[in-house]
């Protein structure tokens, strides 16, 4: 297991490093840049390259910023004044987070439940609308989940607020429309998982030994049919993660995606380099996680992969 | 119980006896792999009614948009945001422009960068998987280090950054789309080949002195053909909707060019006036990624040989 360990941040740091080195250069390589956009003179142009250091040659900025994002100085922003981007991360973060955790708790509760109750129903009517249910939401985008969501609770029947996000009613739709997708996913698998471990022979065993019904499901399907839902948990939070890129904007939340995608239009440098990282660090440690808690959940894995 | 060996009589029978020629003829018409699958395919409703849907989209995409005399490009200020009429089957768009044409245009452009992009991610993620399956030893190792390493950069980000860098465009987004995905793809065909070629029909291949080539494209491939025909199938709906948001965000397809994803982002922004300018693109997104899905499930149940017979 140590060594397993060790692989797995050898390889997530590795990931890091080219994940910073490529978005570095791929930012550089935008046309134009942030300042094009701004009238000023050619003085004060060669004042504010020199302030952020554009001056310098480019391996030596590179150079510069590696060291401090080494001490954690995300440097900067260049579009919103006197803004660091760690200040915005900062700010903009806990919406992200908090929309992200809530639809993810409604996509995996909701999901693991209708994949169970779907698997055990196999084949009568509360399976198929189960089964169409997820059908349809693994289709639907969550752009335009948001969108449909928006449209009928909130302008036709005006039953929930449709933008900001300042109480527990306007995280509703938000949160489902986020989530719907990855609860279709979640149910999807749950039950293909559980309907193949309900063919195992340790299932005709405890059957066998008169074990009850209760037992049976509880600890001998579900604590098997949820191994390979853990495996997507990685997956899944980075399909979250992007997902907020556009729910943010549809329901005006001020979050971190609607900052990333602005940021990126008007070409502010350093707040797109400094975002890229957070999401990759924070996509790299949850795939880590992961990885770690799989192979403690699972005693097989961490027989096979030492 | 009547007919009991008693009322059966003789004359029923008749002696067949030994045909010499016949005996070793097989009866039964030959059914390859292939049309084994097609038969099973066709034997499915709901995967035969989504590969109706998918076709008719298809036809749709190519002939569509001269179904009406109305360019997609054409604008028409007397006539903008109208309903559905005789004259424009899916209203107008805020310029004018006749949705009908552009809903099939948008087809055109989302369907193809779909398809051609995955298409794209299998052949270079199964030659990569393939060689480094096969092969094994360092060169194996160094390839599944860049694809570990690779893996675990959020792809949407990157493809948002490269979407900035090159023109926006059908071209940028397969570019920017197989640099970001072909990885999953080399991943599972490096497992399966691995899987494979410790089978005894690839030993005994190789004792007949059959090169690597051969044993590669004639042994291994056709033994994997279904799995990766399946995953391909699988990862279509995921490149369209890539497309979808991409061009959603408004770093995909610029107007007056079109696809779903950009008439999407064009029709929410008058969502509460005129919702239907979101509905048709929203509808014919998720019906075909609603399809493709269904088909990919049909045609993973049709090719998965140990439910042959079935």
């Amino acid at each position: 297991m140590g060594r397993y360990i060790a692989k797995r941040i050898v390889i997530s740091l590795a990931t890091l490093f080219v994940l910073v080195t490529v978005v570095f250069a791929l930012v550089r390589l935008m046309p134009g840049d942030p300042f094009s956009s701004e009238k000023i003179t050619p003085q004060i142009r060669q004042n504010l390259e020199r302030y952020y250091g554009f001056d310098k040659p480019i391996l030596q900025q590179y150079v510069i910023y590696i060291g401090q994002l080494a001490k954690g100085d995300l440097g900067y922003s260049m579009k919103y004044a006197n803004a660091t981007v760690n200040d915005i991360i900062a700010k903009a973060f806990p919406y992200s987070a908090d929309l992200g955790l809530r639809a993810l708790a409604i996509a995996v509760s909701v999901g693991l439940t209708l994949g169970i109750v779907s698997a055990l129903n196999r084949k009568k009517p509360i399976d198929a609308v189960c089964v169409v249910v997820a059908m349809i939401g693994t289709s639907i985008p969550d752009f335009i989940m948001g969108y449909v969501l928006q449209y009928f609770f909130g302008i036709r029947w005006g039953l929930l607020p449709i933008a900001q996000y300042k109480g527990f009613a306007y995280t509703v739709l938000p949160s489902i429309g986020l989530g719907f997708y990855t609860l279709a996913l979640v149910s999807r698998l749950m039950r293909s998982s559980m309907l193949e471990v309900v063919q195992q022979d340790y299932i005709k065993t405890a059957m066998a030994k008169g074990a009850s019904r209760f037992r049976i499901v509880w600890k001998h399907m579900i604590r098997n049919a949820i191994l390979p839902i853990v495996t997507i948990l990685g997956p899944i939070t980075a399909s979250v993660l992007t997902g907020t890129f556009v729910i943010e904007s549809i329901f005006a939340i001020p979050g971190m995606g609607k900052f990333y995608v602005t940021s990126v239009q008007s070409l502010d440098y350093t707040l797109v380099l400094g975002m890229t990282v957070f999401f990759g660090a924070f996509l790299v440690s949850a795939n880590f996680i992961v990885d770690i808690l799989y192979g403690i959940i699972d005693p097989r894995i961490r027989v096979s992969r030492r | 119980m009547e007919a009991t060996s008693e009322t059966l009589d003789r004359t029923l029978f008749e002696r067949v006896g030994k045909d010499r020629d016949k005996m070793e003829s097989i009866e039964r018409p030959n059914l390859t792999y292939w049309k084994d699958a097609w038969r099973r395919l066709k034997a499915n409703k709901i995967a035969t009614i989504a590969l109706c849907v998918v076709g008719l989209y298809v036809v749709m995409s190519v002939v569509g948009p001269y179904m009406t005399s109305y360019a997609y490009t054409a604008t028409d200020a007397k006539a903008t945001d109208a309903l559905p009429s005789a004259e424009h089957w899916f209203g107008t768009d805020m310029l004018g422009r006749d949705l009908w044409s552009r809903v099939w245009m948008g087809a055109r452009t989302s369907l193809m960068i779909g398809f051609v992009a995955t298409l794209l991610n299998t052949i270079v993620g199964g030659i990569v998987g393939g060689v480094a399956g096969y092969y094994g030893g360092k060169l194996d190792m160094v390839l599944m280090r860049i694809v570990d390493v690779l893996y675990g950069i959020p792809y949407i980000i990157v493809a948002i950054l490269m979407m900035v860098v090159m023109s926006p465009g059908i071209g940028s987004l397969i570019i920017a789309m197989v640099i970001t995905r072909w990885i999953g793809m080399a991943r599972f065909v490096r497992g399966e080949v691995l899987r494979i070629k410790e089978n005894d029909y690839v030993a005994a291949a190789r004792v007949l002195g059959a090169s690597d080539a051969t044993i590669l494209i004639r042994h291994i491939a056709p033994n994997l053909m279904g799995l990766i025909i399946t995953n391909t199938m699988m990862a279509i709906p995921n490149a369209i909707f890539t497309e979808a948001f991409l061009s959603f965000i408004g770093l995909g397809i610029q107007p007056p060019e079109c696809s779903w994803g950009l008439l999407a982002r064009e029709g929410s922004q008058t969502l509460s006036i005129y919702p239907l300018k979101l509905f048709f693109p929203a509808f014919f997104i998720s019906t075909t990624m609603l399809a493709l899905n269904l088909l990919g499930d049909g045609l993973r149940d049709a090719l998965d040989p140990r439910l042959r017979g079935e």
